[in-house]
Parts: structure tokens; sequence; C-alpha cells
């Protein structure tokens, strides 16, 4: 029930009584409401849990993290040539 | 795909695990909280990888593991009445209760029903009338939210015929329950991050001030929880307590305020037992009073069956992070996955499930 990978917002439907999207997860699709995520946008990848969207994933963080990730591999790989040449 | 290839690139998890080993100067023991994130570190086999000063101990983030026996029992009577549309949550289907399962009950003419989302089980009831449909809530802050919204939803549409078994348990009083017991040996955590999704990280604060330990949410690729255990043995080499979110995309401080909302106004806070360990303090949430016409074990009067656990199976302790899966005499002998004899055998959340399927049979 802790499905812990993000799906993709492809559609948006408000006609029943809560919110629903259609959640693509790498390839298998699953609805899921929207009403704990109202500013989810088409295009959006979501956190869903049992069957709701719980937080909207923030890209600019995404970003950020794999920045920081990247530099440690550049580094440790910068502290590994000497090692290797030698 | 986005988000997911990023966070599994095996160069990042190899910087990481060499950064990781250049800090650590000293045995360390982490708990991972949730039974997602065991799952994962034992499937990218990340326990193999690390250093050897850095012991994983597996928590009780597994909500089909620690749904205590009476719950199940309770489901299983109702379950097996004429008239009733039981529905759970897939990995529900298969815990043992002290006779029997939900699985069992079907195969003998129980309408049980496995759904995706709570919101199915209401479309269950508005589309049968003259059937009762029960809902098995279970889990942790991350599907509080969902199962309250299907309660605030069938009030709304004033459906009679939806009630819900509420057990749901809260990750912050088990962690201080691990925290505060004699033979604990935990010295920091990687909290969940989809429970802090929801929560927000400011609960953790005087847990990490009061046992002075290091507190970090974290995800679920293996790049996520290599991040997340770096950053806690970083604060564990240098002494310094506290949360440090190494989830950024996911988590924010204050979590989702809205989901928190509908969670406050259906539930409230109560002692709850959880399964292989007792009861912990004000560690579940129960539905509210005035939502009482929702409560399945009410409206089915089964409030009074309080079964005993079994004694071969040593899931308790292995829930508490005191021992691991392979220091059970039944591990892969009596119990294995098909024929389950405890809840953490079950689910693939469940640290002996885990052990068992990516065959850490060995390694104690
Ligand atoms: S291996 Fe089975 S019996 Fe042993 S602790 Fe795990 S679930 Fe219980």
């Amino acid at each position: 029930m802790c499905l812990a990978i993000p799906g993709k917002i492809l559609e948006i439907r408000t006609d029943g009584p809560l919110p629903m999207a259609v959640i693509d997860y790498a390839g298998a699709r699953n609805e899921a409401c929207l009403a704990y995520t109202p500013e989810a946008q088409i295009g959006d990848y979501v956190i869903v849990h049992a069957g709701f969207a719980l937080q909207v994933l923030n890209e600019q963080e995404a970003q950020a993290s794999l920045a920081e990730l990247t530099r440690l591999s550049a580094l440790m790989e910068a502290d590994a040539e000497p090692e290797a040449g030698s | 795909m986005k988000y997911l290839a990023e966070f599994r690139d095996p160069e990042l998890a190899r910087a990481l695990l060499d950064e990781i080993a250049r800090t650590v100067t000293r045995p360390w023991t982490i708990m991972e909280i949730c039974g997602g994130q065991t799952h994962a570190i034992m499937r990218h086999g990340l326990d193999q990888l690390l250093p050897d000063a850095i012991t994983l101990v597996h928590g009780p983030g597994c909500p089909v593991c620690v749904t205590p026996l009476e719950t199940i029992d309770r489901a299983l009577v109702i379950a097996a009445q004429p008239g009733v549309i039981f529905t759970s949550f897939g990995d529900m289907l298969r815990v043992p209760g002290s006779r029997d399962d939900l699985f069992r009950i079907k195969s003998r003419g129980g309408d049980v029903r496995m759904v995706y989302s709570p919101l199915e089980a209401l479309k269950l009831a508005r589309e049968n009338p003259d059937r009762e449909v029960v809902f098995l809530a279970v889990g942790f802050e991350t599907t509080a939210p969902g199962n309250a919204m299907a309660v605030r939803q069938a009030a709304a549409e004033g459906l009679t015929n939806f009630s819900e078994i509420t057990s749901h348990v809260l990750v912050p009083p088990a962690m201080e329950a691990i925290l505060s017991a004699p033979n604990n040996r935990v010295q920091g955590f990687l909290a969940a991050g989809h429970v802090c999704a929801v929560m927000g990280t400011t609960e953790y604060e005087p847990l990490a001030a009061r046992h002075r330990v290091p507190i970090v949410p974290t995800g679920f690729e293996p790049v996520d929880i290599l991040r997340g255990i770096l950053q806690t043995v970083r604060m564990l080499e240098s002494g310094e307590h506290g949360v440090v979110n190494a989830y950024g995309r996911a988590v924010r401080t204050e979590g989702n305020p809205a989901a928190r909302a509908v969670v406050d106004e259906v539930y409230t806070v109560c002692d709850r037992k959880w399964r292989g360990i007792g009861t912990i303090p004000r560690s579940g949430l129960r539905l509210r009073d005035e939502f009482a016409a929702f409560d399945a074990e009410r409206k089915f009067a089964v409030g009074g069956i309080n079964p005993e656990e079994p004694a071969v199976c040593i899931a308790g302790e292995i829930l508490q992070g005191l021992k691991k899966p392979p220091e059970c005499p039944a591990f892969g002998t009596e119990c294995t996955p098909l024929h389950p004899l405890g809840a953490t055998m079950v689910s693939s959340e469940g640290a002996c499930a885990a052990y068992h399927k990516y065959a850490r049979k060995g390694l104690l």
C-alpha cells in the first residue's frame, strides 16, 4: 500500500465528487484523487499512496539535490585519479 | 523516467558509498523506519555495499506487520458475514489471523475484495445500497489522509452502508518507544520520506533533541537512501543531533496541511497496540465520536475479540530493531512467504519477507 515511486499526471477530471487524475507510473496507469494537491497540473509528478496524491514533487529541489550529488561525484573522481595514475 | 532514473544512477550511488566510507570512523547503528526503504535496501543490495561499520536495522514501518492480531481477527469475523462486501488493500489479504486469513474467507465464499484506494470501497457502497461495505483502514500517516477522506465523503453523501475498521498507526511515538527502550541500539534514524511528505518534519524536532539523535527524512531510491545514510553518518561522527531533510523534492517542513486537516477532522489520537510490540501510548488514530456511525467494530459489535499471539514468532523484536530475521529459528523453514507464521513474512515491506526474497539467509 506504500507505493514509493512517483507518478506523472496525464489527465485531470473534476466532474465527480472529488478531483481525480489519471497517473502514469513508468507505464502502469491508475487513478488518484487530487483533493490534497489541488495545485497539481497535467505533467506534474506526484507521490501517491492508497489512491491519493499526497505531494507534488518539487522540480527545483530535485535539480538542486542532483547538482549537489553530481558535484560530490566529480570530487570523488578527481580524488581517485591521481591514485589510479601513481 | 523523470525523478527515478536520476536517483538510481550507479555513479552517484558509488560516489555516495565512497563518501560514506571516508566519513565513517566508528561503528554506527542506523534504523530505517519505513518498510519500503527496507525493501529497497535489500533489493539494491545496499546493506552489502556499505562499510562494515554501519549496521542498518529495520524499523516497524510496515503497516501489514504491525496491524494487531485482534484487528485482523475482528476483520475476519465481519468479512465472513453474509451481506457484507469486505474491502482491503491487497497486502492485508494474506496476513495470518489467529486461525484464518482474508483469502481463506474469500475461498469459502466470503465477498472479500481488494481495493487500491478507499474511494473504490466508497464506490461499492454507492452501487450496492442493500449491502454493507466495510473497509479495513490500516497504515501509517501516508494512508490516513485517503482513509479519512473516504469517511468524510461517506458522511457528506449520507451513505449509511459504509464503515471502516480503523487501525492507523503513527511513526513518531514508535520512534520514541524504540529510543526509550533500555536495550535500544539505534543511534540515528532515516525517517520515512512519505510520512514526512504528509506530516512535515516538526514533530521530529523534540524527539531528536530529547534523545540527542540525528533524524533524517529520506526517500526510496538507492541514491536517496545513501544520501540519507551519509547525512546521518556525518551528524553521528560530529556529535550533532537534530532533523535534516534529505528528501527535499517531496518533504516540506509543514508537510501537506490540507491532508493533515482532514485527518484531524475525522480521526483522533489514541493508544494503539502494535502487533508483536505491544501497546504504545498515543501511537494510533481512531475515528472521532462524530463519525462513530462509520465505525465497523461498533456496527458489527466485534470489540470483544482479543486473541493471543502464538509464541514462535520473534517479529516483535525484529520490528524494534533488536533482532534480524535470520535469528528466528522458523525463518525460511517453517515460515516462508507462502506459509507465513508472522506478519513480517507477508508483505514485501516486512523485514522477514525482504530477507527471504533477496536471500539474506546467512547474514546476521
Ligand atoms: S521468520 Fe516468520 S516466524 Fe520468524 S520472525 Fe519472521 S515472520 Fe515471525
